[in-house]
């Protein structure tokens, strides 16, 4: 499964432990959330970069603590009529202030990418490798963006403060 | 009228660029079916019995003349030459080719029309009052704040795919005509007591399967800080929904299950956290979502010019003027309620002819604005009093001045088993034959003010809980069986109808409902106690007895 990162195709170098996989001695790992939780200070002890892998139906303020030493989330859309990843994501940038490597997995495919970058996301496990390929002309289908979110994109009620204050509404 | 910008053009045609792209991913095999079905819901095409079907998005029920000429457009070029007005201020084309969609989406775009959101499990288009900005008495006009919202929930990063659909209506009058408690949030239009403008919040109403009225979640919740609070109700909602069960997903669940105490308490915790961000709203920004609105100068009229005196004399202009004339704020000019339920017709469909000289008689008579509301008719909103006689000539040479409007032949219907792959029953032939069956006009002005709602299956499209009558077809046994209630409401004292007893058949609907009737009318007190009120007062039995007596 192709990853993109920063709108490349990159190569992976987390490996993915399961509840049970034995911890390799070094390397970047992303860690189921049970397991992460049950010996966080160990695997922030070793070398490498550690990430969480956080389902989608547990409250993500639990991660609070480790936001400033993990080096990446990696948040499950189960299928991608689930949505509440999105919810996860934004309260990770914009509550949280997590700066790291927030990665969007599971059911990944084309169509979401402009909702996933706008909530925070900024590595995506993609499904299909066409989708990967066509990433960065998806990423700029759209110009025009109602909502404020973390991404930093500037809204249309912002633009058209700025058009009539430049025009000098009023005078 | 709401005026697009070159910011919201350039949105829409973003949109259709997507999914032309979609559509040709879909065609080429790129895409699976499960995978396009989302996309195309997203963009309000749904594959029905026999095509697929189209739902454009009509917001606030607002529409200028050359929005109505492309609906006319779309209905003669890519469709049969109609299309169908339904409870949620959009318009249905049923039988769009896939291929075609694209072009027929640019071809609205290119008058400020869209499709967006008008299906899927995201936030669909926003409702309001028909007579928004025209009615006497109103708070303010509420377009301005749909019209906010509209543009805070399009193509929402975080609520495009929400446990199920999610469904916003507004209101600034006390007589409340957009249904505001049926739906997922329902926003009364308020002053508080320093004469801020500030809305009365309720969540959790709908209709389907499992009815609900709307509960109040907040009593005020000040103007500037309405994009919040919304966003923390959705919040909420994406995050503690149920997605196990595609019949449980709904807010009204959720509020139910939590308990209104413990859901409000959750999203007042929520708001706290994210009211004082850049989703606050100051005035200047109202002021420029105001500012592309557009109103009539209203001429100086007389209260009473002669032309309408002089046609007080003809007596069909009398009956079609005494129900579908409303008054304006404006003194002289009236709003004007187009009733799209003709004798035997399906309720709600108009004709690509009806809808283009529509468009003409708005541009004459109604500063070229028609309006829609939920009861599936169309409105005229500023007609001065004086063209009154001349407009009615008009409509009624296109078929479209059947005076019934509020009356029992005023059906609403949803499309039912004639076009839905959901339905278990038929619903448009219903209302057709109970439209013969009152036809009398004395007849049905004598009984007043009666709602009969028709749904074609559980999923209530046809709002039947919330009518004075309301029929649901179900399927048993491989028949179509129906299922009547009475004493539903969808106005500010809303209620669900209760059952008065077994489903009746198909050929035996059309009894009950003149069964029902005729109690009504032995029973009320006066002739001003609606049905409404009859039944009030004395519940369902004797009405209940009346059917069934003899069956």
């Amino acid at each position: 499964m192709p990853l993109v990162n920063g709108g490349k195709i990159v190569d992976d170098s987390f490996v993915k432990l399961a509840v049970d996989t034995p911890l390799p001695e070094g390397g970047d790992i992303l860690v189921p959330a049970e397991r992460f939780l049950g010996d966080a200070e160990g695997f922030l002890e070793r070398a490498g970069k550690v990430g969480v892998i956080w389902p989608n139906n547990r409250d993500i303020a639990e991660l609070v603590p480790y936001l400033g030493k993990i080096a990446a989330v990696a948040l499950v859309f189960p299928t991608f009529r689930d949505g509440r990843a999105y919810s996860q994501a934004r309260l990770l940038r914009e509550r949280y202030d997590y700066r790291g490597e927030l990665r969007a997995t599971g059911q990944v495919l084309r169509d979401q990418f402009v909702f996933m970058l706008r909530a925070g996301f900024d590595a995506f496990e993609v499904k299909k490798q066409a989708d990967a390929e066509a990433f960065m002309q998806t990423a700029k289908r759209y110009s025009v963006f109602y909502q404020p979110t973390g991404d930093g994109r500037i809204t249309a009620l912002h633009r058209r403060m700025q058009l009539r204050h430049s025009e000098g509404v009023g005078t | 009228m709401y005026a697009y910008d070159e910011i919201d053009r350039t949105l829409v045609n973003e949109r259709v660029s997507e999914f032309r792209d979609q559509v040709q991913r879909r065609l080429s095999g790129e895409l699976t079916e499960d995978e396009f079905k989302m996309l195309r819901l997203q963009n309000g095409v749904y594959l029905q019995l026999h095509a697929y079907m189209f739902r454009v998005a009509i917001p606030y029920g607002t529409l200028a003349s050359n929005q109505l000429r492309a609906l006319a457009h779309i209905a003669r070029k890519y469709d049969r030459g109609y299309g169908h007005f339904t409870t949620r201020q959009n318009i249905q084309f049923n039988w769009i080719k896939l291929s075609d969609l694209p072009d027929a989406l640019a071809d609205l775009a290119e008058v400020g029309i869209h499709a967006m959101q008008t299906s899927g499990n995201n936030m669909r288009n926003v409702t309001s009052d028909q007579w928004a900005g025209v009615a006497p008495g109103e708070i303010e006009d509420p377009r301005i704040w749909s019209e906010l919202i509209r543009q805070h929930t399009t193509l929402h990063p975080e609520f495009s795919f929400l446990p199920r659909k999610f469904k916003i209506a507004i209101t600034a009058s006390e007589h409340d005509r957009a249904a505001i408690k049926v739906h997922d949030i329902g926003l009364k239009l308020i002053k508080n007591e320093k004469g801020e403008t500030g809305f009365e919040v309720l969540v959790g109403g709908g209709l389907g399967r499992t009815p609900f009225i709307g509960k109040t979640i907040k009593h005020f919740v000040h103007g500037r800080d309405i994009l919040s609070y919304i966003e923390a109700i959705l919040r909420v909602y994406n995050q503690y929904g149920r997605r196990d069960n595609i019949y449980k997903a709904r807010i009204k669940i959720l509020v139910h299950e939590l308990g209104i105490e413990k859901f409000s308490r959750e999203v007042e915790e929520e708001w706290q956290q994210i009211r004082n961000s850049s989703l606050q709203i100051d005035d200047e920004v109202i002021e420029d979502i105001r500012s592309r609105f557009t109103y009539p100068s209203y001429e100086k009229l007389p209260h009473m010019p002669d032309e309408l005196r002089q046609a007080a004399a003809d007596p069909d202009f009398e009956a079609w003027r005494k129900n579908s004339v409303a008054p304006h704020k404006v003194q002289g000019y009236s709003i004007v309620t187009i009733s799209l339920k003709p004798t035997g017709g399906p309720p709600g469909d108009a004709t690509a002819e009806q809808m283009d000289v529509l468009a003409d008689l708005a541009d004459k008579y109604s500063f070229g604005e028609i309006r829609v509301g939920h009861e599936q008719n169309l409105a005229l909103p500023h007609v001065a009093k004086r063209d009154l006689p001349a407009l009615w000539k008009a409509l009624d040479k296109l078929g479209l001045a059947t005076p019934n409007v509020n009356l029992i032949t005023d059906i609403i219907a949803c499309p039912g088993l004639d076009y839905c792959s959901l339905a278990n029953a038929r619903s448009i032939p219903i209302a057709q034959e109970l439209t013969r069956r009152f036809a009398n006009h004395e007849l049905a002005n004598l009984i007043g003010r009666l709602h009969i709602n028709i749904s074609g299956c559980i999923n209530a499209c046809g709002h039947h809980h919330v009518g004075h009558i309301g029929i649901l077809g179900v399927e048993k046994n491989g028949e179509e069986v129906y299922q009547i209630t009475i004493g539903g409401r969808a106005d500010e004292n809303a209620a669900l109808g209760t059952l008065i007893g077994p489903g009746v058949k198909f050929d035996e609907v059309a009894d009950v409902v003149e069964d029902i009737v005729e109690a009504y009318l032995a029973l009320r007190e006066r002739p001003e106690e609606l049905f409404m009120d009859t039944v009030k007062r004395l519940g369902v039995e004797p009405f209940k007895e009346r059917v069934y007596a003899t069956r």
